[in-house]
């Protein structure tokens, strides 16, 4: 397999150089938000709630107050005023927050006090001192709640319902019927750096150390809450230890900056692991009825994809588990419904690929299990369904390589010959084998972002935005961009992020974050090459001069004729002879609302899993996962075969792993550690292949990029659930897959609950 | 608050002097000891910190062909000390499928042996816990309990004891060396925890200021040694605790079982030694079927304690499995995953 894709020449995208930041991070020398220690700091303890529903009565302040070091309780009685009500959400983009602005406790961990103090480990023993005394409610935090309602919409503003085509006339010709639940349960995000701040205070002006994956946004909700300027509010947050979407929205840190406020001197907020189990959102639970059907080869008839969910008692996110169902088969008619129920949690959020991570589990499995009604193999089925348009619109795909993908995916994988039949292989061990495919999908989403290139006097560049690196490789692929943009070796490229003080690069979010800053930023060098251009060729000086009709190109730092690269000369020469210092140029990304109109824009990918199951014991182990993606132009395929494995791998935790487990009587969460909140470590994940198919967008925006950041995790989960009935015809519905349930769907197949 | 004394002794007489406090807890590696002062779920008034004692930290080979082991060996010397992993390859397997390899590194033989439950109503300080505040209730019952006893349980407790290393040490018939304000004892293993009963706070029968010294193990356990495993099950690949686990050892001469260890673990308050089916199995011929009758005595007085009714029938796979793969014979080398049922098994599954 080629390790360079797009390979043009003086091309700095398409390679898969190494990050540039690499250096930086295993020595050390990366600096995060909490590694910040200015001058005079304190420590601020978040001290949570432990019932999930009710009133803090009391807490022993002066207790707190007393110990040693501790500078400052803050509490519902004197918590800085803000400008706007915690749970106002006139900012756009914005939940409701818990800033002590009452005694009302809405989940477990909610915080109800702050403590500061000049060491942690005093404010640490300040918290445990305000032994907190509540007046508890009764709570209800599972799925089978009893009201039971219909969103208005899901997601960010998707319909809460959706019907095209005759979906009971579907159902009822049918040959072929499945009607099957899936369930799966509440998670966290489980970043490894927890949610943290450093807040100085001078005057209204605001200095924050803080990981956050929309600078821009954070600004503005933190302006918003306390009555400032944005442009006072200063972030800088040049590494997040992963986000996963929990980074998204301002949170608990708020709390660190009115402890700031407080008591006049920076302070320093972190929260503890187990606190990264309240107010930082999850992803919630859902439980999802599939009702499909086909004809007797296989064609589908019809897709009803209903979904329950959970949200909080306070505010509204519905996680749109449903809305996989409208792109991915061309069934002739397809509904999503949904439904959700309030319950005494913090409200969920965005989790890396949200909606899509469920939905794509229930779905797949669900496909898959109506190709076994079909006795037809479950790749095939799938082609035999293929979405040539995307089915409930018409629309073309902007590109769609999941044929490729299918088929390179397979080829790697080893596919041909599957028997057809579940428990029919064997290792030499005499464990049970099995192989599943899952079909993945991500859409491709532009947010909204700005940047600032500069052709320095040298002949070297400076490119600025905003951008967030949570990991993905941020510092490495968008200083690529910027070396094409400005025809520059990546290496003479000086590139900016991190700061709230750059051109807002919008959100690292929904897989949109290279595609828009990368737009921008491409945008904003072509404006400097063209002002560069205009500059040689209106000079009779320049060998350039005329050259107007065959055009220039920039190449490795200087202007060249198209028809002749030898003809022409360096930046720096074109520079100096016009006597400029420097050139600027700007340039904005956002998506390209006709485009976005005409086509359906997604990236695909197929998804290949072997697992070993022990057919006494029912551990399960997922042994080899073959996953090819196309998703538009790869800007470094190294980096993006990493996302595309942590993908995978999260896929995989998914369905084997992952779950908090919540007591119904209290709402606490029992697992609040990553000793017992298992995530997958190496021996879970032995072989782990990505192939990046060729796909070549022209209308997804002119960069070609689709996002690579989220599509891993679908696909994989299901593809792993289906190969576990492959290895033992044991189909369980309810996630994680474990050996209990294995064990009591053996026993009693179609109970497991 | 929780201010505590801490101490430094160097000798056992100058620890056991300094423990003789109320309230005082050994502190060897601190994994799980200081895990639970942090959460609040332990709250010592004096530590006494062993890890400054001479002495203690030796594997010795007895002139009667037993080994004992002192109580501060860590747990990975001992699992990769080449004799004793040639007498007791059971025992080294269980260790080396026990927490972390950076834990193992620092984890001690006496800090296993006393390790605290993991249920999470016990680590909760907000939850009622019999065993962490007497006559408080038990929050396992009625809640999160899918892992939860399944023998010797009682209606004021139902946690199990953790440890994979007790599983084969009680199997093959190990004693505690204790010493004390009172003198030095030896105990069996097997009779050093205690099953919850009234009392779940009393864990074992160590007395306030006892220390364990050593752990020994007989001559006659090193005779298992050609046919002994240890088979952990688990809800990932590694870096997990036994939903239920077990060890077997077995002589077998013409074809016939003459001797028969086998205990479990994540079954019970304590490693489980299943006397009944090792007389069963004694004089019996290896296979599924005698593996299987002994399974079920193994079990015979289990009882779900909550939502767990599953790990009755998951501990006599176990136990087959554990009796098989013994049957099978021990592996030159231990394997690459210790105890996971995807090691290489001898022979492969049937089925
Ligand atoms: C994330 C995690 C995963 C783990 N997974 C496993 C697993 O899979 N399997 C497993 O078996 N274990 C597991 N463990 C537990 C681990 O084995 C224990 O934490 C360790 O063995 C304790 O040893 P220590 O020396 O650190 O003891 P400490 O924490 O220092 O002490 C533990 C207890 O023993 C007492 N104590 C210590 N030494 C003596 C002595 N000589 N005499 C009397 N009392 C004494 C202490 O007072 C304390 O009560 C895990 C632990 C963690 C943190
Ligand atoms: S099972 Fe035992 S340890 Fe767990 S809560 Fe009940 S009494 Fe406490």
């Amino acid at each position: 397999m080629a390790e360079v894709l797009h390979m043009r020449h003086g091309s700095n995208a398409g390679q898969p150089i190494t990050r540039r930041d690499g250096v930086l991070k295993v020595t050390g020398q990366a600096r995060y938000a909490a590694d910040n220690h200015p001058p005079d700091m304190l420590h601020a303890v978040l001290a949570g709630s432990r019932i999930a529903r009710g009133r803090v009565v009391s807490m022993d302040i002066e207790a707190a107050q007393a110990h040693p070091g501790v500078v400052a309780v803050m509490a519902p009685g004197n918590r800085p005023p803000l400008a706007l009500h915690p749970d106002d959400k006139s900012v756009p983009f914005s939940f409701c927050l818990d800033l002590l602005q009452d005694d009302r406790v809405r989940y477990a961990g909610q915080p109800i006090a702050v403590v500061i103090a000049e060491t942690l480990e005093a404010a640490t023993e300040g918290a445990a001192l305000l032994a907190a005394r509540y007046e508890a409610e009764p709570v209800e935090v599972t799925l089978d709640a009893e009201e039971v309602f219909v969103p208005q919409a899901v997601g960010v503003g998707d319909p809460g319902e959706f019907w095209h085509g005759d979906v009971e006339g579907g159902l009822a010709a049918a040959a072929r019927r499945l009607e099957a639940t899936y369930e799966t349960p509440q998670q966290f995000h489980n970043a490894m750096e927890p949610h943290s701040v450093v807040a100085a205070w001078d005057g209204d002006a605001l200095s924050l150390d803080m990981p956050t994956q929309g600078l821009a946004l954070t600004q503005m909700r933190l302006a918003a809450l306390f009555g400032i300027r944005a442009e006072g509010i200063h972030i800088r947050s040049p590494f997040l230890g992963g986000g996963f979407g929990s980074k998204l929205l301002t949170g608990p840190q708020v709390l660190g900056i009115l402890a700031a406020k407080l008591v006049g001197r920076p302070v320093k907020l972190v929260l503890r692991r187990d606190q990264m189990y309240g107010p930082v959102t999850h992803r919630a639970p859902t439980r999802q009825r599939l009702r499909i059907g086909a004809t007797e080869d296989g064609a589908l008839t019809a897709i009803h994809h209903h979904v329950r969910t959970a949200v909080s008692r306070f505010d509204e996110f519905f996680e749109p588990a449903a809305g996989i169902s409208r792109t991915l088969y061309a069934a002739p008619a397809i509904a999503i419904t949904n439904e959700a129920v309030r319950l005494d949690t913090g409200t969920p959020g965005f989790m890396r690929a949200p909606g899509l991570a469920s939905g794509s589990i229930a779905l797949e499995s669900a496909i898959d299990e109506l190709a076994q009604a079909c006795a037809m193999d479950p790749l095939e089925f799938r082609l035999r369904n293929y979405a040539e348009v995307e089915p409930v619109s018409g629309r073309s795909f902007s590109s769609k390589a999941l044929r490729e993908c299918y088929a390179e995916g397979a080829a790697r994988f080893g596919w041909a010959g599957r028997p057809l039949e579940s428990r029919q292989m064997r290792d030499e061990n005499g464990l049970l084998v099995g192989w599943g495919v899952g079909t993945a999908t991500f859409p491709a989403h532009m947010f909204q972002a700005a940047a600032r290139a500069v052709l320095r006097r040298d002949g070297t560049g400076l490119v600025e935005t905003g951008a967030h690196d949570m990991g993905q490789g941020a510092w490495t692929v968008f200083a690529q961009i910027a070396a094409d943009s400005l025809g520059l070796d990546v290496e003479q490229v000086e590139f900016r992020a991190g700061s709230s003080d750059l051109p807002d690069a919008g959100i690292a979010g929904g897989s949109g974050h290279t595609a828009t800053a990368g737009s921008a930023i491409q945008a904003a060098g072509e404006q400097v090459i063209a002002r560069l251009t205009e500059l040689a060729l209106t000079d009779p000086r320049s060998p350039l001069f005329g050259a107007g009709n065959v055009g220039v190109v920039p190449r490795k730092g200087r202007l060249v004729r198209w028809d002749d690269e030898n003809r022409g000369e360096s930046f720096a020469d074109i520079l100096a002879r016009a006597g400029v210092a420097e050139i600027e140029g700007h340039g904005s990304g956002a998506a390209d609302t006709a485009m976005a109109e005409r086509y359906a824009m997604q990236a695909h990918g197929a998804v290949f899993a072997e697992v070993k199951v022990d057919p006494d014991l029912g551990q399960i182990r997922a042994t080899r996962l073959v996953g090819a993606f196309a998703a538009g132009r790869i800007i470094n395929p190294r980096l993006v075969r990493s996302q595309y494995y942590g993908g995978m791998i999260w896929g995989v935790s998914f369905a084997l792993h992952e779950r908090a487990v919540l007591d119904p009587r209290t709402g606490r969460v029992m697992n609040a550690d990553l000793g017992e909140y298992h995530v997958p470590v190496n021996a879970d994940v032995p072989s782990l292949e990505a192939i990046l198919v060729e796909e070549d967008d022209p209308h997804v925006n002119a960069l070609g990029i689709k996002g690579v950041g989220e599509i891993g995790i679908t696909g994989t989960a299901g593809a792993i659930a289906n190969a576990v009935w492959h290895a033992t015809g044991i189909r369980v519905r309810h996630f994680p897959i474990g050996i209990e349930r294995m064990l009591r769907e053996a026993r009693a197949p179609g109970t497991a609950g | 608050m929780n201010r505590f004394d801490y101490v430094r002794p160097h000798t056992v007489a100058e620890a056991i002097a300094a423990a003789a406090m109320p309230g005082s807890a050994y502190l060897a590696a601190g994994t799980n000891l200081l895990d639970l002062m942090k959460i609040g779920a332990a709250r010592p008034a004096r530590l006494v910190d062993l890890n400054y004692l001479s002495g203690l930290d030796a594997i010795e080979q007895l002139p009667d062909g037993g080994v004992r082991i002192g109580a501060r060996v860590r747990n990975a010397d001992l699992a990769h000390d080449a004799a004793f992993r040639r007498q007791f390859p059971a025992v080294c397997e269980a260790l080396l499928s026990g927490a972390s390899a950076q834990l193992r590194n620092v984890a001690t033989v006496g800090g296993n042996l006393l390790q605290r439950t993991r249920c999470a109503y016990f680590q909760d300080t907000a939850s009622a816990c019999n065993r962490r505040a007497p006559g408080s209730g038990c929050d396992a019952r009625g809640g999160e309990n899918r892992l939860h006893a399944v023998l010797g349980w009682s209606e004021g407790c139902i946690a199990t004891h953790p440890s994979d290393f007790c599983v084969p040490l009680v199997a093959l018939g190990a004693v505690v060396e204790i010493e004390g304000p009172a003198g030095a004892r030896a105990i069996p293993l097997q009779d050093f925890h205690l099953l919850p009963g009234e009392t779940p706070e009393r864990e074992s029968v160590l007395t306030p200021g006892e220390l364990v010294v050593a752990v020994r193990l007989p001559p006659e356990a090193a005779g298992f040694a050609a046919q002994s495993r240890y088979v952990k099950l688990r809800e990932r690949t590694s870096y997990a605790f036994a939903v239920v686990s077990a060890a077997a050892g077995l002589r077998i001469e013409n074809g016939r079982i003459t001797e028969a260890r086998l205990a479990l673990g994540g079954v019970a308050a304590k490693p489980w030694r299943a006397e009944a089916a090792e007389a069963a199995l004694a004089g019996a011929a290896p296979g599924a079927a005698a593996f299987r009758h002994a399974a079920e005595l193994a079990l015979a007085g289990a009882r779900p304690s909550g939502d767990n009714a599953f790990k009755i029938e998951l501990a006599q796979r176990i136990a087959i499995r554990a009796l098989t793969l013994a049957a099978a014979g021990t592996p030159d080398r231990l394997p690459a995953l210790p105890a996971s049922p995807f090691a290489p098994i001898p022979g492969g599954l049937h089925g």
